[in-house]
Formats: structure tokens, C-alpha cells, sequence
């Protein structure tokens, strides 16, 4: 498993320094592929057996983002109907946005930017 | 010198970047940083009996904390010079993108702060919960 990770974590690295390198475009628009590109394949229920097969090492990534959103607003749909939808489309994705508000939120306020 | 001369000249002197070494850093790092976040689950999992869905959370919850306290020590951005998408692409690249852009916009007050906040973030969760919210609609029209 944690051989997979690796493979798995560093094969998505390289594709995306592969399209940052060889199209005029920024790493926050690789990002937001990714996390599209994520989506995508949760749709096509291959980011589940993505993380059966590397673990962490594909919920590590960007990619997992737009899979726990999809998965999200599948569960809310299966749970409560098409309410479900709106009220779970961020439900799995709270932990990964939360935190990073809050541990920005505190370290903006303790450090200094630098000059 | 005429322009194509000129053309050939700058291309001659543009310093040229090595892409297939970026591309092999980018494979390392990230995998690194993949291999590391299942070592976490996995200890977390094996020695302080998590489920594996929880495990995974938390460790993406402190991939998320280094990547922010590295970008609010000034850090960050020579890593990613050296580790290129490896850095950028794993949660570590998310939780740099709000910190790097809230402690920029931090010396001009309180809410050029708050609204300049999510001003890199923002296109990952746009796109994102776009994309989501009408693939989940589709799936749901398809299969009930």
C-alpha cells in the first residue's frame, strides 16, 4: 500500500508538471483541472477504487477534492432526495476546507508577511 | 539584425527549462508526500485503532496544517521552486494558495483581508463544486 501511494500520488504530480510545463498556464489552473479532473473520475467510480488501491495516497491530492464533493452530493441525495443535493454537495469536503480557513485564519494573525 | 535574426537570438539566450528533470522532481516529491500520508494513516490506523475513512480525514487535515504553517514561515515557496507540482498538487498547494493570499493582502485591514482570502482558492472550489454539483445531478437523472 504505501509502494501504491507513492506510484499513484507521484504519477498525478507528473502528469500535472507535464500540462504546467508544455501549456501557457498557471498552477491554479492546474489545480482547478485536477480538482474538475477529480469529479470526473468519481463519476466513473474510478476515484473509489483509486483509494482502495493508494490509500492516502490519492485522498492526499487536489483531485480528492472534487471527489469527496461528488460523493457528497451523491450520499445527500441517497439520504434526503434532491434537497440532499445542495445540503451535501460540501458536507465530505468541510474537514479539508474548514481547516485550511482556520489554520490560515490563526497563522495570518500570529506571523508577519515578509517584506 | 533583421527580426528573424532577432527571434533566433532570444531563443538562443532564454535559459531553457529542464523539463524532464522537473517532471521526475514532481514524480518524487509528490510521491513522497503520498507515501508519508499513508505511513500517518496507516500508524494511525494500526496503533491508535482509527476506521480508515477517519484516519484519512485527519491526515489530510495535518497535510494541511504543514502546508500552511510552512507557507506562514516563508518556506514554502522555495520548496515549491525546487518540487514544482509535487508541492502544488497534493493539500499542501490549497492551504498555501488561502495562506499565502491572506497574509499578503494582511497590511491593508480587515476586509481587504477577508474578501482577498479566497482570491487563489477560489477557482479549486468554483470549479470544483461546479463540476460536482452537475456530474451528481447527471448521475441522478441517469440512475434515480
Amino acid at each position: 500500500m504505501l509502494i501504491k501511494a507513492f506510484l499513484i500520488a507521484g504519477l498525478f504530480c507528473m502528469i500535472a508538471q507535464i500540462i504546467l510545463d508544455n501549456f501557457k498556464i498557471t498552477p491554479g489552473h492546474v489545480t482547478s483541472l485536477f480538482t474538475v479532473i477529480g469529479a470526473i473520475l468519481s463519476f466513473f467510480g474510478i476515484y473509489d477504487n483509486l483509494i482502495k488501491y493508494a490509500g492516502s495516497g490519492a485522498t492526499v491530492l487536489i483531485s480528492n477534492f472534487g471527489h469527496m464533493l461528488y460523493t457528497g452530493a451523491i450520499e445527500g441525495f441517497k439520504n434526503e432526495g434532491l434537497i440532499g443535493l445542495f445540503t451535501g454537495l460540501l458536507s465530505k469536503s468541510s474537514a479539508a476546507i474548514t481547516s485550511a480557513v482556520i489554520f490560515a485564519f490563526i497563522f495570518t494573525i500570529v506571523f508577519k508577511p515578509k517584506s | 539584425m533583421n527580426k528573424e535574426e532577432y527571434k533566433k537570438l532570444v531563443k538562443k539566450l532564454t535559459p531553457k527549462e529542464d523539463k524532464l528533470k522537473n517532471v521526475v522532481v514532481a514524480f518524487l516529491i509528490g510521491g513522497l508526500v503520498g507515501f508519508l500520508a499513508e505511513l500517518l494513516t496507516e500508524i494511525l490506523i494500526n496503533c491508535y485503532s482509527f476506521e480508515r475513512d477517519v484516519a484519512s480525514i485527519w491526515v489530510c487535515i495535518t497535510v494541511i496544517f504543514f502546508g500552511s504553517i510552512s507557507t506562514a514561515l516563508n518556506f514554502f515557496d522555495n520548496l515549491v521552486a525546487k518540487a514544482k507540482m509535487g508541492l502544488i498538487l497534493p493539500t499542501t498547494g490549497f492551504a498555501h494558495s488561502i495562506t499565502s493570499s491572506a497574509l499578503d493582502y494582511k497590511k491593508d485591514g480587515v476586509i481587504s483581508l477577508g474578501s482577498n482570502f479566497f482570491r487563489l482558492a477560489g477557482s479549486v472550489i468554483l470549479y470544483g463544486m461546479v463540476s460536482a454539483f452537475f456530474l451528481a445531478l447527471l448521475k441522478v437523472i441517469i440512475y434515480g
